[in-house]
């Protein structure tokens, strides 16, 4: 059970992002619904990642306490975090962009409410 | 060094790098900076004419990056690939040749009119085809979604290069909003596979389910991916972004739009053709009809009672895309029930071949509109009128796309949308009959368009459009008639390729996985 706790989190975050997207007529709200659910996202990549007592992956540096024939159960692999840290880059410039247009929608309709920024309708 | 070998990276590292030079040689002098966009773009037009050539002559190609032999794809003492691995085969190498073309005409129309801000434009413009061209060519599942990314957010960016007129940045918003929610499914479902695998080369994947068969987690990862592609590739009713962003971008951006959109229906191709392949249920054929079908429909309605002129074009596009899912819906179906040569390769190559006349037809309205709107400063239908007075070659121009997008017979339209009513038609005639009914439904609403611009008396006097923008247009309409006169030729030498790859997918997991 508490190693499913992770994965729990992750579908709580990704319900409340996805929540958040649909239901908030802000659009900073809306922003902070896309932040939580890439949070989420990013929370079960580097959950599929974890061992437990693992060390990273590099053989020259050791911890001392663990002979090389332990390695393949220890060491843990390092693509699931390289994929992460990618993704958060990525995250922080598509959250820049969206609160600079959130920016420039406020400044020229003067509001932020979703249900009001209807010049692009039908 | 032999350039041949390393061609797949030169074409995504030359945009590339040209992009990020771009703000630095805009503080020299705008001609150079003009220079160096063009010399960059053309450039890595002609390392894809020789990449197309080279993979329709000798099979798929392979690169696999930073390994010292590039096509060595599965390390020694490893079993899978783990590098970063560029798998270009007939359809990846067609998109990529669509993408450069559009970008390369959509580059010289920018030339006549972007002055201000140039330098932020063009490093956006070259970053969008960076994007396209790494979705097309990579064939790593994280490196697409990379890529995804990149184009999203360049695009998103270029949508607003008017942020002055507040509309633009509404579209942009949504485009964003849309994209990035997109795109963390496509993440999700990577990272599902990735749990289930250990792999991220779409070869090695689809080898995977192959042998072990559709588990739970590939099918939750498969909705996943269709869910995400299909909403970028703007299939009705996930449409709503794409009349708003292809409406308010500034003129070529519109055109090059639609190849980032046909980059996500490439991926689509890629997820149900070669990762999934044959363990696919005909429950997804279906639904690729289905949105078909709704697009088609919701775009041609939705075009008759618009007022501003790039609007309708867009529309038109959401109903182009019905016609290419239609007729891809319909292929995988025949597809999966081993009826290949009865319709399935037909209506392959007539979507194959729709999704380059699409990208002319709605690009070349995108260009006229776009001119018309930098003339008169006026986007609204009602306030337009008489300018076939004065542009001449404007007016002819967009009666070549009226009758392209209308699919009248000397066109290319007409070439590709007979070979879909053909195909389409052997599954159910209802289809054959939605099909034709919205063509015609789109000639009357162009032929509105074209009454209430260019006939009727003279408002005021204007010039015809800059000389670089007309060109631009000239090319286009070129290759309209080009493939309209002879489709043969652009059918048997690039369409077939494409087609081939899609249906045999077992050589595209056999390059990688030996």
């Amino acid at each position: 059970m508490i190693y499913n706790l992770p994965f729990l989190t992750v579908v709580a975050l990704i319900a409340i992002g996805m929540y958040a997207i649909i239901f908030k007529r802000n659009l900073i709200k809306i922003a902070v619904g896309i932040t939580i659910l890439e949070s989420g996202v990013n929370l079960f990549l580097i959950t599929l990642g974890y061992r437990e007592g693992g060390v990273a992956p590099i053989f020259t540096n050791l911890p001392p306490g663990i002979s090389p024939d332990q390695i393949p159960e220890k060491m843990v692999l390092p693509v699931p975090q390289a994929l992460t840290l990618t993704s958060i880059v990525i995250g922080v410039a598509v959250l820049a962009l969206i609160l600079s247009f959130t920016i420039n929608i406020y400044r020229k309709y003067g509001t932020l409410d979703a249900g009001k920024i209807r010049r692009l309708k039908e | 060094m032999n350039v041949m070998e390393h061609l797949p990276a030169l074409i995504i590292a030359i945009p590339l790098l040209a992009a990020f030079l771009t703000p630095l040689v805009d503080k020299i002098s705008k001609k150079v900076r003009n220079a160096v966009v063009f010399i960059a773009l053309a450039a890595t037009f002609i390392l894809t004419i020789f990449l197309v050539q080279d993979v329709f002559e000798n099979g798929i190609m392979i690169y696999v990056m930073g390994a010292s032999n590039p096509t060595q794809t599965i390390p020694m003492q490893a079993a899978v690939p783990i590098r970063i691995v560029l798998e270009i085969d007939g359809l990846s190498a067609f998109m990529a040749l669509i993408s450069v073309l559009i970008a390369l005409i959509g580059l010289i129309y920018s030339f006549s009119h972007v002055e201000e801000r140039g330098g932020k434009f063009y490093t956006l413009f070259l970053l969008m085809l960076v994007g396209m061209l790494g979705m097309e060519l990579t064939g790593d599942l994280f490196n697409l979604f990379v890529f995804l990314e990149i184009a999203s957010i360049a695009s998103a960016a270029l949508i607003t290069y008017e942020f002055k007129r507040g509309s633009t940045t509404e579209a942009a918003l949504k485009y964003i909003v849309i994209s990035s929610i997109a795109a963390l499914f496509v993440l999700f479902a990577i990272g599902l596979l990735y749990g289930e695998y250990d792999l991220l080369n779409m070869a090695a994947i689809a080898k995977a389910i192959k042998i072990t068969g559709l588990s739970n987690i590939d099918m939750i990862a498969l909705i996943l991916f269709f869910a995400a592609f299909a909403m970028k590739a703007g299939a009705a009713p996930m449409h709503m972004w794409m009349p708003d962003a292809y409406g308010e971008a500034p003129g070529a951006v519109s055109m090059v739009l639609i190849a980032v959109t046909q980059a996500s229906l490439y991926a689509l191709l890629r997820v149900c053709f070669t990762i999934y392949a044959d363990s696919l249920h005909v429950v997804i054929p279906a639904a690729i009809i289905i949105f078909g079908l709704i697009s088609i429909f919701i775009g041609v309605t939705m075009a008759l009672i618009q007022d501003d002129i790039k609007r309708l074009i867009a529309y038109a596009a959401v109903a182009e895309v019905g016609y290419i899912l239609l007729a891809i819906g319909v292929g995988l179906y025949g597809v999966l029930n081993n009826e290949v040569e009865l319709y399935a390769r037909k209506a392959l190559q007539g979507g194959i071949f729709h999704i380059f006349n699409d990208i002319l037809d709605i690009g070349l309205l995108f260009l006229v509109a776009g001119g018309i709107i930098y003339i008169t400063k006026e986007r609204n239908l009602n306030k337009l009128g008489g300018l076939a007075h004065s542009m001449k070659y404007t007016s002819i121009l967009f009666l070549i796309g009226l009758a392209a997008v209308a699919g009248l017979p000397p066109m290319n339209g007409f070439a590709s949308k007979i070979m879909i009513y053909e195909s389409v038609y052997k599954v159910s005639p209802i289809l054959s009959i939605v099909a034709i009914l919205a063509s015609i439904i789109m000639l009357a609403i162009f032929v509105k368009i074209f009454h209430s611009v260019f006939t009727g008396p003279k408002i005021s006097e204007q010039k015809d459009v800059p000389k670089l923008m007309l060109a631009s247009m000239i090319i286009l309409a070129a290759l309209i008639i080009f493939f309209g006169l002879f489709p043969d030729i652009i059918i048997n030498n690039i369409v077939n390729p494409a087609v081939n790859a899609l249906i045999e997918n077992a050589a595209y997991i056999s390059n990688v996985m030996g």
